[in-house]
């Protein structure tokens, strides 16, 4: 491919920062008209936070944007498309009830008198789609596309607003194979055709074969922008590796020999989880890594009964918690979260705003929802006892609270989220399944939460901890399994668990194909 | 020079020490509706020789009592995140249902069975709802047609009159220490119910179900059965409240109730404060709202006002209401 002339988008020393924490630290970065550019890094590299400042989602604390060598300050998506720069995001905003040409104008449809000239619609659609060289009927809806073809209609609307720049966050994530290839041309016709592509990518064998440039982040730093062709998926790799601040984290108590097996699957399929077989030992912590959609949620939530399995068991040391029903039409006892917790399982869903708290109750509400059973007499609630037990169960979680009647709403984050805990403890686990139990949390909770976990697992409790933070699960864990695809791609302990093993599976640089 | 002022304003307030935020204090400042109706109370009392006597409260309380009845159950249905539109066909099918049966068979095989009747309409509602996935508003809706036409089939269209089965008359018109049974009955119900909203485990899974749903499932709540339970109980006090005015009376129609019961029901819990997206509400906002509006009527009536203006204040109320509620939901978040 002929390399592009000029700069089409420069950015000089960005940096910018969420509640404390720094995205991106003084990147400076130049994107070629025409071009394919790649961003890569890890989860949290900061490679997503670029693509947004560059399509005007995100503004900068600091730095510059120049577009055409034109410095510009983009307050939001709109303004930057008035400079020709569009976002597509992961999730896609097609209007299920109008047509792909609807779709495609929506906002710019061409008027008479006020209603849409649907002659002239359809006409400008086959003009556009022409030139796109897209084959999609204009009239067909939008709620009969499939992801593939709501990315053409995103890549369209883009092309109406003569977007000359298209930043696309993780086009292929939801795609299959043969999609994806299709993906693949459209965007290389595109370039081809003076539309340069910012490309945010976890698939590095996609990057390399599709991208011109690969701009390579870690932990918000700038380690190299280089031609695609002097990369390869080993060196894009080697270059993600590697962490700077070292967070201090609490000493690991090692894991007894005769420590029993608590948590036990086996063969455990569910939405989004293939045939994955694990263990937890009491007094153990099992970091699980794995990429953003490797089925890490999918699994804690099918473990905890909160998603219904389809093959494969479940088991607790008490006994069996769960299997898959071998016919649809008689299932066994249906077990759910109500049962897991029962035998001890207890779980830190990912999302504690939408799947944790009760956002408008009282804090004490909140903490004994899971126990009121054993803070009640004839149904009533003790409220002595419970204002006790909770208050009790705050400050093992190290929580102060102006009053267990206060709204949940008005801790902090990481407060609410120790809130949580608090709740899950008071019930008694043996097993805690926490799901980015520090997403969202300033440093110094983030440090109270590692040490809450250390001194559980101490305490004889098996925890499974998920986190897309690889330097988190290496402090941590006492052994690591990595998730790809929904299954588990590789189990690391002892002297295997680093940065490099953790990745290299969660890639699958070991893998052929994408 | 203005403009700074306005930027640098919130600086010193957030600098001033906030009150502690006590169970007292969040009570007060959230009490709401409980202001304007004591304002209401005094104004009448003031303006209205009538209004503040023995006869004319309790004459109110027992006019209120079905109305009280079901917006107590409806209470639960709504912090559970559910809505029953159904009262007010299920209000009439009780009220025939119990009426017809008075005429042939003993008043306690009547009675029970008009609140059967009512319990099995909720217990279908929650089904609907909760394993069939359809919205409470659509589901229970509909049942209030197919509910309505039952108790059409019911009567034939007719009134049913049970002035020859004086016996019936007791549930409503009997009196002890001179105050109506429907009264009892009605403080009755409203106090058990507010127990079990306000310090029973299942009133605290019923705040769960409605504040977030999810949350309560992966923390051990049953959340589907809990939310047909509200509809039972919704369903029951329909009924109850349907035969109650049917004793009251001596008589029964297919037409009693309707969709004016169901607004006024569902107008009175979301003037009290009670939250139509659930997770927030209380037992005695609902009895507040229902009196509130019940003293508008009876203010109207007493002091001579053209009844028309009567609708017109309630609606205004109503949308203040709902629009506190929803300011106050803007804030929190």
């Amino acid at each position: 491919m002929p390399q592009p002339p000029g700069t089409h988008v420069e950015l000089v020393d960005v940096s910018k920062s969420f509640g404390g924490v720094r995205a991106l630290d003084e990147v400076s970065l130049k994107i070629g008209r025409g071009s394919i550019h790649a961003l890569v890094g890890e989860n949290g590299a900061g490679k997503s936070t670029l693509g947004k400042i560059i399509s005007g989602v995100l503004t900068p604390d600091r730095g510059q944007l120049l577009v055409e060598g034109e410095p510009v300050t983009f307050h939001s998506p709109r303004e930057a498309i008035t400079k020709g720069i569009v976002l597509i995001a992961q999730e896609l905003s097609v209007v299920p009830a109008l047509s792909v040409a609807e779709n495609v104008f929506l906002g710019t449809e061409p008027q008479k008198a006020g209603f849409v000239a649907r002659r002239a619609l359809r006409r400008k659609y086959a003009e556009l789609a022409a030139t796109a060289g897209f084959q999609l009927a204009g009239d067909l809806r939008g709620r009969a596309l499939r992801t593939a073809d709501q990315q053409k209609v995103e890549i369209l609307r883009a092309l109406g607003r003569n977007a000359g720049l298209i930043v696309m966050d993780e086009p292929t994530a939801a795609l299959s194979r043969p999609d994806a290839e299709r993906l693949h041309e459209v965007i290389r016709h595109l370039a081809a055709g003076g539309t340069t592509v910012v490309l945010v990518s976890h698939f590095l064998r996609e990057v390399a074969e599709l991208a011109d440039e690969v701009t390579i982040l870690r932990d918000g730093h700038l380690i190299r922008t280089a031609p695609a062709a002097q990369e390869t998926v080993g060196t894009m790799l080697s270059a993600m590796l590697g962490r700077s601040l070292g967070t201090a984290f609490p000493a690991r108590r090692p894991v007894t020999p005769q420590a029993k097996v608590v948590l036990e699957a086996r063969d455990l399929s569910a939405p989004g989880v293939h045939e994955v077989s694990l263990e937890v030992k009491e007094g153990e912590i099992v970091g699980l890594a794995g990429l953003v959609g490797s089925g890490r949620t999918e699994l804690a939530r099918a473990l905890c009964q909160a998603q219904r399995i389809t093959a494969g068991t479940v088991t607790m040391a008490g006994g069996q918690l769960a299997r898959a029903s071998r016919s649809a039409l008689i299932p066994g006892r249906r077990s759910t979260p109500r049962t897991a917790l029962k035998a001890g399982l207890a779980m830190i869903p990912e999302s504690r705003k939408e799947q944790g708290l009760l956002f408008g109750r009282p804090i004490g509400e909140n903490v004994s929802l899971a126990s009121l059973g054993r803070l009640s007499e004839l149904g009533l609630v003790r409220r002595g006892k419970e204002r006790n037990a909770v208050a009790n169960v705050l400050s093992q979680v190290g929580v102060k609270v102006p009053a267990q009647s206060a709204p949940v709403a008005t801790l902090s984050g990481g407060n609410q989220q120790k809130a949580l805990f608090a709740r899950l403890l008071l019930a008694g686990p043996r097993v805690l399944v926490a799901d980015e139990p520090t997403r969202g949390v300033d440093v110094g909770a983030k440090r109270a939460i590692y040490d809450l976990l250390t001194e559980l697992a101490a305490e004889g409790l098996g925890i499974l901890f998920i986190s897309e933070d690889t330097e988190e699960i290496l402090g941590l864990a006492h052994r690591v399994l990595v998730m790809r695809g929904g299954r588990i791609a590789a189990e690391l302990s002892g002297d295997d668990m680093t940065e490099a093993a953790i990745l290299g599976a969660a890639f699958g640089a070991a893998e052929r194909g994408a | 020079m203005d403009q700074q002022d306005i930027t640098q304003a919130p600086a010193p307030a957030s600098r001033k020490p906030r009150l502690p935020p006590t169970a007292l204090f969040n009570t007060l400042s959230r009490a709401g509706i409980l202001y304007p109706f004591i304002i209401l109370f005094i104004v009448l009392s003031v303006w209205s020789g009538p209004f503040f006597t023995k006869v004319n409260l309790l004459d109110i309380l027992d006019q209120q009592s079905s109305t009280l009845i079901i917006a107590a159950a409806g209470t639960l249905v709504l912090v559970a995140g559910g809505i029953d539109l159904s009262v007010g066909a299920v209000y009439a099918l009780a009220g025939v249902t119990a009426a017809h049966l008075a005429l042939f068979a003993s008043p306690t095989v009547a009675i029970v069975a008009g609140i059967a009747v009512g319990l099995g309409v909720g217990l279908v509602n929650g089904v609907i709802v909760t394993a069939f996935r359809i919205n409470a508003l659509i589901a229970t809706l509909a049942m209030s047609f197919v509910v309505s036409g039952l108790a059409s089939l019911v009567t034939g269209g007719n009134l049913v009159i049970d002035y020859s089965r004086p016996g019936f008359a007791d549930l409503a018109r009997s009196s002890f220490l001179t105050v109506n049974t429907s009264t009892w009955t009605m403080l009755a119900v409203v106090v058990a119910l507010a127990v079990v909203l306000g310090r029973t485990t299942a009133g605290r899974y019923i705040y769960a179900s409605g504040s977030n749903a999810e949350a309560a499932r992966l923390s051990g709540v049953r959340v589907q059965l809990i939310k047909t339970v509200t509809f039972v109980l919704s369903g029951g006090a329909a009924a109850l409240g349907g035969v109650i005015d049917a004793s009251r009376v001596l008589s029964a129609q297919a037409s009693n109730g309707e969709t004016t019961l169901t607004f006024t029901v569902l107008a009175g819990i979301v003037v009290g404060g009670t939250s139509i997206l659930g997770g927030e509400g209380a037992m005695w906002r609902t009895v507040i709202g229902v009196l509130f509006i019940a003293l508008i009527g009876n203010g109207f009536d007493l002091l001579g006002l053209n009844p028309l203006y009567e609708q017109i204040a309630l609606g205004g109320i109503l949308l203040l209401a709902v629009g506190a509620d929803a300011w106050s939901r803007l804030r929190q978040t």
